[in-house]
């Protein structure tokens, strides 16, 4: 099956990595590995089997809808690579 | 070729803020993005390593109303998925969104377009979370960052995608005002554009008519108010028309509507910047729509404004214009119907103008919603009955009603204190008609004269003696040239 070194380098810029050629090599080896494994999986017959993803949660033990609000919001901030003020402070992306 | 020759065709994109109290996946209070800057966040709004969604089961709830109430087609199971993206707004670089198995299928919008009814199909309705708000600017004072505000992170969305089944500006304004006013009376979200509780953004292509294909369509971002939706329709119309009359070609982008300068700019966009990367989200169990729980949140649908307009003009026999301004705000309904309770079928008409004309107009002078209406509906219904019975002429009872809306005292009440019920008794008026007839000889005698219209001054007389308070139709038979002599 394998991947293409054009697709490894598609992949790794939308994950905005940057890869050396011999890292790309390497990944496009072992993502080569993992799409033959789900080929391998997809030539099983699962004709009539419905998909699963997880076991469907019943709706009683979904959230109720009552605010709890979260205390220690400045550890939260203390994680901020920079702010200001109450605000994250990041490079100007406009 | 010319404008003419083309027709416009779109498709919207609407997302719609539910009127949760908290956020869809945690506890944080929805709505706070007018508070300060990071005050209702949590582990799991601000994608903390570790932490793990919660499903708000109002918020499922809110988008199976919305589904029901525009007749979409519930899915029996749909799935979260994450839609990957790197922007400062998005912390866990992903947004918790549903993709190839939405919450609902199909549904429409009715809705009238220059005196026809219309309807747009809709595609799809998904439920998915809000982005941070992001601020590049003080004031006038632009920065060299960019601030990040997560409160309105994680809160609860539905967008709603219709099929391109608009055909002008004025089909999309009048879309919009129709969904809104659907979601705002089945409760899903409070729908302040200003606030950003309902955002749009269009997909618009030109084709030239009878053309079945579609042509190349262009989104357009940044639509905050009806008027901007059907003015960069509108404009982008003309410029599509006019790109392909030159002799260009219509290139697949984003542009962007700028309110100040009226037109739509093409908008920066990045190579892969569609490549979004869906996958079921592996920490959310797919959401399963079972019979009973949706069976009971369709019993707690209210009526809605389609239902409640075929209602009006056949139980209570209004007009369809009437119709349509009661029930273009629900709680302008419920007001009327309150008031028209116990009233005789002759006088919910009377009940009506009293609403639209001085109930309508005194609201909006001192800008408050109806909710807020000092004048309860029954009062406004017993001043309706009383000029129906005659104790009130039309002309006195606005002076009721402005003195109850101030005062909080009902009508009756009113009426007999200041001593302001109409004058019926046959004596009294025919008194006040002969004083009315002596004082003004050239009336009558032009009335005599065959002149029909000087009864107006005879009249008038008879209203200034009486203080406005003489039955008029009583007024009008004694005043008539036979008996004025």
């Amino acid at each position: 099956m394998g991947i293409s070194i054009d697709i490894v380098r598609k992949v790794a810029r939308l994950a905005r990595l940057t890869l050396t050629a011999d890292e790309a090599a390497l990944y496009q080896s072992q993502l080569g590995t993992v799409l033959d494994h789900m080929a391998d999986l997809s030539s099983v017959d699962a004709a009539g089997l419905a998909g699963t993803l997880a076991a469907p949660v019943p709706a009683d033990v979904l959230r109720e809808d009552s605010p709890e609000p979260f205390e220690a919001r400045e550890e939260l901030l203390a994680n901020a690579p920079e702010r200001e003020g109450s605000y994250f402070k990041v490079r100007k992306v406009l | 070729m010319s404008q003419p020759d083309f027709e416009l065709v779109a498709g919207l994109e609407v997302h719609c803020q539910l009127a949760t109290r908290t956020k869809l996946f945690c506890g944080c209070v929805n709505g706070a993005s007018g508070a300060e800057a990071n005050t209702a966040v949590c582990p799991v709004c601000t994608g903390q390593p570790g932490s793990l969604p919660v499903l708000n089961k109002a918020a499922v709830e809110l988008a199976f109303k919305a589904a029901l109430a525009l007749d979409c087609g519930l899915a029996g199971t749909s799935v979260f998925a994450r839609k990957n993206y790197f922007y400062p707004d998005l912390p866990k670089a992903y947004q918790i969104s549903q993709y190839a198995e939405p919450l609902a299928k199909g549904g429409a919008v009715v809705f009238t377009a220059g005196g026809v009814a219309k309807k747009a199909r809709l595609q799809r309705i998904h439920l998915e979370e809000d982005a941070g708000k992001l601020l590049h600017a003080i004031g006038s004072r632009e920065l060299d960052c960019t601030l990040v505000d997560f409160n309105r992170c994680g809160s609860p969305l539905i967008e709603i995608v219709s099929e391109p089944d608009i055909f002008s500006g004025s089909e999309a304004h009048a879309f919009l005002a129709a969904l809104k006013e659907i979601l705002l009376y089945a409760g899903v979200s409070h729908c302040d554009m200003e606030k950003g509780e309902l955002r749009c953004d269009a997909n618009i292509s030109v084709r030239r008519k009878g053309d079945a294909a579609l042509g190349t369509k262009v989104e357009i971002k940044n639509l905050n108010s009806f008027k901007a939706v059907k003015e960069a329709l509108d404009h982008e119309f003309s410029r599509q028309v006019g790109v392909i009359e030159a002799g260009g070609r219509i290139v697949q982008e984003t542009r962007l509507w700028d309110v100040e300068k009226r037109r739509t700019e093409l908008m920066r966009s990045k190579e892969d910047a569609h490549d979004y990367r869906y996958f079921p989200d592996p920490d959310l169990a797919p959401l399963v729509a079972e019979p009973r729980w949706v069976e009971a949140v369709k019993a707690s649908l209210p009526e809605l404004p389609a239902a409640r307009r075929m209602r009006y003009t056949e139980a209570f026999g209004l007009s369809g214009y009437d119709a349509e301004v009661l029930t273009s705000d629900r709680a302008l309904g419920d007001y009327f119907e309150g008031a028209a309770k116990g009233l005789a079928p002759e006088a919910v008409k009377t009940c009506v103008n009293l609403i639209t004309t001085d109930l309508l107009g005194r609201l909006n002078a001192e800008s408050l919603p109806v909710g807020r209406c000092p004048l309860a509906p029954g009062a406004l219904g017993s001043l309706a009955g009383l000029i129906h019975k005659g104790t009130l002429s039309t002309k006195l009872a606005k002076e009721v009603f402005s003195k109850a809306w101030d005062t909080g005292k009902a009508p009756e009440a009113l009426v007999a204190e200041l001593g302001l019920a109409q004058v019926s008794d046959e004596g009294q008026v025919r008194e006040w008609v002969k004083a009315a007839c002596s004082a003004n000889a050239q009336a009558v005698a032009d009335l005599k004269s065959g002149n029909g219209r000087a009864i107006g001054a005879l009249v008038g007389a008879v209203m200034k003696l009486s203080k406005g308070k003489a039955n008029p139709l009583l007024v009008n038979r004694r005043a008539r040239p036979t008996r004025c002599s």
